[in-house]
């Protein structure tokens, strides 16, 4: 790890500006993703503002009967809320599907959103990413892209986003909370949170410098099922090889693009009466393969199709 | 020289008349263990503080180091020492030819040249841990980079046999697999895996004047210890080495790595104690791993099964500069009866870290093509599996024609049939259903070679009745504190409470160490004789001390227990008589050798895997749910270090078959996977129920004790149990393992699925 | 940078560079050497402590983040001569081989039974089920530790008979 300097911060008002004022300064609340990233020089802030303890954990309902579970409530708070896991059930299950119950403790739901790839050449120091380092190349286009982006990718880049919350939060139409450098407070959607890499792998999110996650907020749930499943190589504390969120007439999937991927064409052909396998099909249209991972198109195909069957006779 | 039917004497582990062989005995060590309290080489308190040594490795796969910059790194903050190349401080060279049994010297960063990816090339060594590391990333290498050879599948035509070995033919192969009416014909592929062992390589050295204390992690104590006096140019009394806890070995602990000889180097250089751990990163590269396979399998049958002709070749691959080979085509010269066959292996030199020996070398591996072959032959016979097996077991070893020591297989694979409830499973794959499950039941047999290497000990009684085993042998997991100890307690007739065992230190009587599932017969044999000496010389101090109860009895009359010598109804304390008698305590040493006719026999350990999978036809997933191995294995010391070892060699098995392997990046020669994020070693969700059974065997062919090794057999033929229950489910043989979703993927779609 | 962390009952002050680790902290400052290095990256579960009550991987955690906190490491459950009943089970049971990822596996599981107790799920919990000891949710609960020594089964008897004992 580079040396960097530390403090706690006392407000959200104080972290943002505490950010603007320091040059290479990030946020760290739990740190699972961060510190793993340091200690390879992946990441090598100057200055760290802990944001772990400001009072932004609870779990509050809305006006609107929604939900707004703040930033800093761990992995393992959010999924365990009664009230999640009862109008929510997609969100609870997609949480406890990611990391360890270890990481689910200490990893934050804003930091959950924040987490990089897990692109073994971003990993891979002694390899070209532009990601990484931008303008190097990408080592992964040519590379063992077995779990690769098959939505969305660019000629820079064809990492996908590992979270599998944000996949049920993007289906379920949440929307992420920030403070900016400035201290004004904004909401956006959350499919308006994550990139795709274009030109700019090295930018995951449209967060500006300095600015902060301080919640996100749940709409009343959608009406209908809400399934979620993923697939990977071991059956316990591994990252997806895909995943599916469906909720009521949203789908969105996971690990096959830069961010969190709604499915529009497959929900547009849902609601046109297609069946679940066509609606896939009409998703995949649009999907391309790196070399390794063409596998991903057919098993997100027959993942999806089963999810959303399985949705479907959860509502007759 | 000794013949094995000098081991025919009865002995009190035969006897067991205490009643503590075979025993469910916990731990010796375990309180320690589960307190936390254990320290390993890196937690060892060195007499002052230690510094902090960190390695750095190469970034290139083939080439020079043309220059090293230093500078950045030594301006760090706490930064003591930085080497190189060009700077290490010389060593022994290494001798052009080594062996493995032989202590050889090991120089760190030794030269200029860049054999493979992640090699190490340069120390770092500061005041802290956080300085280390991060002055690590400051030093820069230049490589002259040469073109390297790295993708195993492109040079299997340039595979050779391996240095001074043939294929070894029974009878006329190719006739007659040209001539049977049924034949299989299969290339199965394993990949290159790495051991993954808990505990990262490590090191805490110190001087004292001319003398070195290293603390490590290693397999092997003494040929450790002498290969580092070599290395550094010292008389090897000059060296104590010593490990006491092992967080794992699995073979990849029987070589040391640069954070011995660094540590060792640069605690001189600096003149304080030095400590080094490799990253788990570093792991990965600097230490050696298993090699990837290629398994050519042809079986030819009659069409009532009886094999006429039976082969397997293997080709893998080692470093360049290596030698070592996969025998994975050795188990099958002793497995099945056939008249015709054909066995051997083909090395492939590659620019890619070292090969060498991880759990059970050869069978781990083989046993994932024949065993699957054999399923596959069974189906094409319209055959039970069981049922082809039994057909095909020989009176004799196959190839040599030798007796077995004993061989009970086929009682392994009969009673593991009855427990698993083999009987229902329907030959015809994909006919069940649970849930989103297509369910299959699998089996395969299991075979790995037992062995016997020389070894010492010495066993000490003092005033107290304590009686102290000393040993230079390891325990890295496998239970050999635990059964030194029971082989005491049952050999003097002592409570298990009143024994201490001392094992991992070079300046105790020496051992091979832990390896080849040879470590507790080989251990065990030399302190069952240390122990028969002790008791010797107990009873004749006992008949000849006047003062002593037993006074002018038969020394051969003296009996042992509870604590007691005794002749008849006179006795007296152990302790008693030692207080009394010899008050500095008395030490006896042990010994043991392999036997001058031992290898008249064909000697080996045996089993059968029942396996019960579930594949989502879908995804592709897997999932083991139900597994039971029944093996065969000699007396067993300990019920419970045994069945975990069974259990923990089965484990492994599932992974080879499910989700073990790493792969190269051909353009870097890099390892994809170079964590345990990535490197996927099951969690405890991908195992369901599992079990092992220890069948009662005794081999007296084997040692003094009639014991045999447990530690390899459970991996062997336990993945193949897995690929044919996978079959088994859903119809879909995958050939490269490991079988992860999307190749199962691949077959589903092919069938229709 | 001056940190104070209560561990095992005992208030610790310590002045450490912001980098170090909580992991590093313990075994290499207060040379509480239980809690395991395994691979430094929150990927194998060895550096399991409890802070606060709330099992978490110590090696992904800065110490100066965990100022005026609680820690439980190995050594503050039970001593060889005072087992935990959860150390006692372990070894009864022969839930390890090797001994590295041990203290890890202790401490989750006292983790665990607590999580279970406040009803956190985990992806094998039943859609609004409470969740409950059985076999299913213990490995799934304890995939966040691997033992390579793969004493799996065992750890699940060990489990199971420790939470018998502590009910």
């Amino acid at each position: 790890m580079k040396a960097f300097t530390y403090e706690r911060a006392q407000s959200a008002e104080a972290a943002v500006k505490a950010a603007t004022a320091t040059p290479a300064a990030k946020f760290i609340a739990g740190g699972t993703n961060l510190l793993d990233l340091m200690k390879l020089e992946i990441e090598q802030p100057q200055h760290l503002i802990d944001v772990g303890r400001l009072p932004m954990a609870a779990v509050e309902d809305t006006a609107d009967g929604g939900l707004k579970i703040g930033a800093m409530a761990s992995n393992s708070h959010a999924a365990a809320d009664p009230r999640v896991r009862q109008r929510y059930p997609l969100l609870s299950e997609a949480i406890v599907a990611g990391g360890s119950p270890q990481l689910r403790n200490k990893a934050s739901v804003g930091g959950n959103l924040m987490q990089r790839t897990r692109c073994a050449y971003f990993y891979d120091t002694s390899k070209p990413c532009n990601k990484r380092q931008p303008g190097a190349g990408c080592a992964a286009l040519e590379g063992l892209n077995r779990n690769a982006a098959i939505f969305g990718a660019s000629h820079a880049c064809i990492a996908t986003h590992p979270s599998d919350m944000a996949v049920a939060l993007a289906a379920l139409d949440a929307r992420v909370e920030t403070l900016s450098p400035t201290g004004q407070a904004r909401s956006f959607p959350i499919l308006e949170l994550h990139r795709l890499p274009a030109e700019r792998p090295e930018m995951d999110t449209h967060l500006v410098p300095g600015e902060l996650i301080t919640a996100v907020v749940l709409p009343p749930p959608p009406k209908g099922a809400q399934v979620y499943r993923k697939v990977r190589d071991r059956a316990s504390y591994a990252g997806g090889l895909a995943s599916i969120a469906v909720a009521g007439p949203n789908v969105a999937l996971g690990m096959v693009a830069h961010k969190p991927w709604r499915a529009v064409d497959a929900e547009a052909a849902l609601a046109a009466g297609a069946t679940p396998a066509e609606a896939m099909a009409r998703e995949l249209d649009g999907a391309s393969s790196a070399g390794r991972n063409d596998f991903k198109i057919a098993l997100v195909a027959r993942l999806g199709a089963a999810a959303l069957a399985e949705a479907k006779g959860e509502r007759t | 020289m000794s013949s094995v039917h000098d081991w025919e004497a009865p002995n009190p582990v035969k006897t067991n008349r205490s009643g503590l062989i075979g025993k469910a005995v916990d731990r010796y060590e375990g309180p320690l263990k589960v307190t936390g309290t254990a320290p390993y080489a890196y937690e060892v308190e060195p007499p002052s503080p230690a510094a902090y040594g960190v390695l750095v490795t190469s970034t290139v796969a083939r080439g020079r180091i043309v220059a090293a910059d230093t500078a950045a790194a030594e301006a760090a903050p706490g930064v003591l020492l930085v080497w190189t190349p060009f700077t290490v401080p010389a060593q022994a060279e290494r001798p052009a030819v080594t062996d493995f049994w032989s202590a050889s010297a090991d120089p760190a960063l030794e030269d200029d040249r860049v054999r493979y990816f992640g090699q190490a090339v340069g120390l770092v060594v500061a005041d802290t841990l956080e300085n280390a590391t991060a002055a690590a990333k400051l030093v820069a290498f230049s490589y002259e980079q040469e073109p390297a050879q790295l993708v195993f599948d492109q040079h299997l035509g340039e595979a050779r046999d391996p240095p001074g070995e043939s294929d070894v033919r029974v009878g006329d192969f190719e006739a007659a697999f040209a001539a049977a009416p049924v034949t299989l014909e299969g290339t199965w592929k394993t990949p290159l895996q790495n051991h993954c062992q808990m505990e990262p390589c490590a090191t805490t050295a110190w001087w004292e004047g001319d003398k070195l204390t290293v603390h490590t992690s290693v397999q092997m104590v003494r040929r450790t210890q002498q290969g580092l006096a070599l290395t550094l140019q010292i008389p090897k009394e000059n060296v104590r080495l010593l490990t006491r806890y092992i967080g794992g070995g699995f073979g990849g602990k029987g070589s040391s790595y640069e954070d011995l000889t660094l540590a060792a180097l640069a605690a001189r250089a600096l003149d304080r104690p030095v400590k080094i751990a490799l990253t788990r990163q570093q792991m990965m590269t600097v230490t050696i791993h298993r090699p990837a396979t290629v398994m050519d399998v042809k079986l030819g049958a009659t069409p009532d099964g009886r094999l006429t002709a039976m082969s397997l070749i293997t080709t893998t691959h080692c470093n360049r500069r290596g030698t070592f080979t996969e025998h994975a085509s050795n188990f099958a010269r002793s497995l099945y009866a056939a008249p015709n066959r054909l066995t051997g292996h083909r090395l492939v030199k590659l620019d890619l870290p070292h090969a060498g020996a991880m759990r059970a070398p050869g069978e781990a591996s083989g046993m994932l093509s024949l065993e699957v072959a054999m399923d596959e032959l069974a189906e094409k016979l319209g055959m039970d599996p069981i049922q082809l097996r039994i057909l095909n077991e020989p009176e004799v070893d196959p190839e040599t024609g030798k007796p077995f020591s004993i061989r009970q297989l086929v009682r392994c694979m009969k009673e593991g049939a009855q427990l698993f409830g083999w009987d229902r499973r329907l030959p015809t794959p994909g006919q069940v259903r649970d849930g989103r499950w297509l369910v299959g039941f699998g089996m395969a047999a299991a075979i790995r070679g037992n062995f016997l290497l020389p070894a010492r000990c010495s066993f000490f009684v003092d005033a107290e009745g304590v009686i102290t085993v000393r040993q230079g042998m390891t325990d890295i997991g496998t239970g050999t504190y635990t059964v030194l100890a029971q082989i005491a307690a049952e050999t003097l007739g002592v409570p298990l409470g009143a024994v201490r065992v001392e094992i991992g230190d070079s300046e105790l009587p020496p051992a091979p160490g832990s390896g080849g599932q040879f470590g507790a017969a080989t251990a065990g044999s030399a302190a069952l004789d240390a122990g028969m000496n002790l008791r010797k010389a107990i009873a004749e101090l006992a008949v000849a001390d006047a003062g002593s109860p037993l006074f002018g009895g038969r020394p051969d009359q003296v009996t042992f227990q509870d604590g007691v010598v005794a002749i008849e109804n006179r006795s007296e304390r152990l302790g008693d008589l030692i207080r009394r008698a010899a008050p500095d305590g008395l030490t006896a040493q042990g010994e043991i050798r392999p036997a001058a006719d031992a290898r008249n026999w064909s000697q080996h350990t045996y089993g059968a895997h029942f396996c019960e999978v579930g594949v989502d036809p879908v995804t592709g997933e897997t999932r083991m749910r139900r597994m039971l191995g029944v093996f065969a294995a000699g007396r067993i010391l300990n019920w419970k270090t045994a069945r975990s070892q069974l259990t923990g060699g089965m484990i492994w098995g599932v992974a080879s078959a499910l989700t073990e392997g790493n792969a190269i990046d051909p353009r870097y020669g890099s390892l994809i996977n170079q964590d345990l994020a990535s490197y996927l070693v099951p969690v405890q969700a991908d195992i369901g129920e599992l079990d092992a059974i220890m069948l009662d065997e005794v081999d007296d062919k084997a040692n003094p004790m009639g014991i045999k090794g447990v530690g390899e057999l459970g991996i062997s033929g336990a993945g193949a149990a897995v690929a044919n229950a996978i079959y088994n489910a859903c119809g879909v043989r995958v050939r490269d393992y490991p079988i992860t979703p999307d190749k199962l993927l691949a077959g589903l779609m092919a069938k229709g699925m | 940078m001056r940190t104070t962390i209560t561990v095992n009952g005992q208030a610790r002050a310590l002045d450490l560079d912001p980098r170090t680790t909580l992991l590093d902290a313990l075994r290499e400052h207060l040379r509480l050497t239980g809690a395991k290095k395994g691979c430094d990256h929150g990927q194998c579960g060895a550096c399991t402590v409890l802070v606060n009550g709330v099992r978490i991987n110590s090696c992904l955690s800065l110490a100066v983040m965990h100022d005026g906190d609680e820690v439980t490491s190995i050594e503050g459950l039970g001593t060889t001569e005072a087992l935990h009943p959860v150390q006692r089970a372990f070894l009864t049971e022969d839930a390890f081989q090797c001994g590295y990822c041990t203290p890890g596996q202790i401490c989750s599981t006292v983790g665990m039974l607590a999580e279970l107790e406040a009803a956190i799920p985990s992806q094998e919990t039943p859609r609004g089920a409470k969740p409950a000891l059985t076999d299913a949710e213990i490995r799934e609960r304890m995939s966040g530790n691997i033992c390579r020594c793969s004493a799996y089964p065992q750890i699940v008897a060990a489990i199971k008979s420790a939470a018998e004992a502590m009910a």
